[in-house]
């Protein structure tokens, strides 16, 4: 799962970015997270922190934020790089606003999968791995997503998105450009219910 | 075909909402005081006399995995970990028991710490299911106010903390000691075993590692009893299950059914057949990415549970079916594993992490046509390099897959390089 991710470290962006702090809000967060583990073993909060810090930067991991990871958790940075490189939901490089991630493992692509991926390839004119000039949309293909019976599956930032066919992508798509968010089909009434729920709290 | 009244998850289709009023209303939390207060050792034999089989993949019988934690403390804690990286492709039942039936998978694991004498449980869930992450946390946060999780929990006069950790996405960390490398904040690198986790595990110390499903029908087997599950299903392949039903199907679908029901009811009856009808069926996955696929004519008559479908040499694994009918290039859709194998592979042994790539090129190179004969051969014996000889099972489930079509559909593989060689005459070459 390595060969696709490598940090850039001269990149424009990390260039861009030489301190990272927690914000306020988030380091409430941070302190709530090392609480889950024995205190001679802080290292475990690695990847809840460095997926708190990519939230924080807008949805990618610059150098700068991996190793305020490391050196708050007292680990080398070669550690923190190791786990944001390993795992393919860190990102090394921006992501745009809407980070698209097409599944294209077996039970998705028997329900057309490949469809999807061409329809965001036109649609939004670019390749996997590339953002859109304006920010707005980044596209990457990814590995099962573990919803297997609700296939096709896409997943843009938080969201899962299912039961697709090409032309509801298509308009999902136009929906975020013009920065709507769509409603989400679901094959359950009572998700949105439970969803309203936990948003209420 | 399982009654209404055997069904243990009984908001699965998530109708009603996962949290503690109507959990309760459901049956979960209902006297848990009274369960533990029949002792670590009456749940453990409970759950050996029950028969359940892990539901993780491997279908190790639960009730010997706990036993095989110490006794005695000798200082160190024990802990639980509930493995909820549901990463297998065509799998995904995890996924609906923690958003709808979240109580049951709480109180299970107050249950199992208790029984393996664990203070403290971490539940490891995929990174990309955040939205069910989310409803978890809620369930696990009105657990605690309620005294259900906590000091004294339950009223139960045991102590319990749940913590939930995400992963953030690596389809090895489902392998329970890549799992727990992961856990203590390194890349998710399997471990050699021995030593076994429960005598070192997390942070060193006796680890129990059991899947969602397992943990979650532990409560259930506990208050009607070790003979009502193993009364279910079939011997050795007792209880019930949840099958994924994904692919060429009129209606995909996750459902609770009796283990050992025919493949063919589970198909027809729950996802309302194959597209097309049976007889347009091309293959079945039964048990997740990591088994072989089975032809139709063994899909007439096998029955769905651990024991029949070895004997077919393929698997229940985590029982996610996965369908094809016959529009499907079944070359393709293996090569599709192949490169998923390819790109899950933490890369610590060289026959995986260089035999996945070999053989997902390969597979291609014969999707296309553009191999030769004996390529097939070469590429059966490069699974059989590959299988048995790696630290941790994705070798094995990469192999497997590749070596059941060779088995089942050598005919279309050799049938796409005829292909090949017609047109090769016919240019000329």
């Amino acid at each position: 799962m390595t060969q696709d991710k490598e940090m850039n470290v001269s990149s424009e962006a990390n260039k861009g970015l030489k301190v990272f702090v927690f914000s306020p809000e988030n380091q409430k967060e941070v302190a709530l997270i090392l609480k889950k583990y024995p205190e001679n073993h802080q290292a475990s909060a690695v990847v809840p922190l460095l997926d708190l810090a990519q939230r924080q930067c807008g949805g990618w991991l610059p150098q700068a934020a991996i190793e305020a990871v490391a050196h708050l958790l007292k680990m080398p940075a070669i550690r923190a790089y190791e786990i944001a490189t390993f795992y393919s939901m860190f990102n090394l490089s921006p992501v745009g606003k809407y980070h698209i991630q097409t599944c294209r493992t077996i039970s998705c692509w028997l329900r057309g999968s490949s469809e999807l991926q061409s329809v965001c390839e036109t649609h939004l004119r670019i390749k996997p791995g590339e953002v859109t000039p304006d920010t707005k949309f980044s596209l990457v293909e990814v590995e099962c997503l573990g919803a297997c019976v609700n296939a096709p599956v896409v997943q843009i930032n938080d969201d899962y998105y299912e039961n697709l066919t090409p032309v509801a992508l298509k308009e999902i798509l136009q929906n975020l450009a013009i920065g709507k968010t769509p409603l989400r089909e679901e094959k359950s009434s009572s998700l949105k219910t439970l969803e309203n729920q936990v948003e209420g709290e | 075909m399982l009654r209404d009244k055997d069904r243990i998850f009984t908001n699965l289709s998530g109708t009603s909402s996962p949290f503690l009023k109507e959990a309760k209303d459901r049956g979960d939390w209902d006297n848990t005081k009274k369960i533990i207060a029949k002792g670590r050792e009456w749940i453990v034999q409970e759950v050996t006399n029950s028969c359940l089989r892990g539901r993780g993949g491997a279908g190790f019988p639960t009730g010997k995995k706990w036993s095989f934690m110490p006794k005695e403390s000798d200082g160190r804690p024990s802990y639980l970990i509930i493995n909820a990286d549901e990463s297998e492709p065509g799998t995904c039942k995890d996924r609906d028991i923690i958003r709808y039936e979240a109580h049951k998978l709480i109180e299970g694991a107050l249950l199992s710490a208790f029984a393996i004498g664990a203070h403290t449980a971490y539940i490891y869930i995929r990174g990309e299911f955040v939205r069910e992450a989310r409803i978890l946390q809620q369930a696990i946060d009105e657990a605690y106010n309620e005294g259900l999780l906590g000091k004294d929990a339950a009223k139960s006069g045991w102590d319990f903390d749940l913590y939930l950790h995400r992963g953030a996405g690596a389809y090895i960390c489902g392998e329970e000691t890549a799992l727990l490398e992961s856990l203590e904040g390194r890349k998710g690198m399997p471990r050699l075993k021995p030593p076994y986790p429960a005598l070192v595990g997390l942070y060193g110390c006796p680890t129990i590692i059991n899947n969602v499903e397992t943990i979650a029908v532990i409560p259930t087997i506990l208050r009607r009893g070790a003979a009502w599950f193993a009364g279910l299903g079939n011997q050795n392949n007792t209880g019930t299950k949840i099958f994924c039903i994904s692919g060429h199907v009129n209606h995909p679908c996750n459902v609770e059914e009796e283990m050992g029901i025919p493949l063919k009811e589970l198909i027809e009856k729950h996802a309302k057949g194959v597209s097309g009808g049976w007889n347009k069926l091309k293959a079945v996955i039964p048990g997740g990415s990591s088994v072989s696929l089975l032809p139709k004519d063994i899909c007439d008559t096998v029955l769905m549970d651990f024991d029949s479908l070895a004997e077919v040499q393929s698997g229940l694994g985590t029982a996610g079916v996965i369908v094809m009918d016959k529009s499907t290039d079944i070359i393709k859709a293996i090569a599709n594993l192949s490169r998923f194998y390819m790109h899950e592979s933490c890369g610590q042994c060289t026959p995986c992490r260089e035999g996945t790539g070999w053989m997902w090129r390969t597979l291609e190179r014969i999707a296309a046509g553009k191999a030769h004969y004996q390529d097939i051969d070469l590429l059966n014996a490069v699974t059989h390099q590959v299988e048995n000889h790696t630290i941790c099972a994705l070798g094995d489930a990469a192999a497997w897959p590749v070596q059941g079509l060779i088995r089942h559909f050598r005919k279309d593989l050799e049938e796409r390089l005829n292909i090949l060689d017609a047109t090769q005459l016919a240019a000329g070459g």
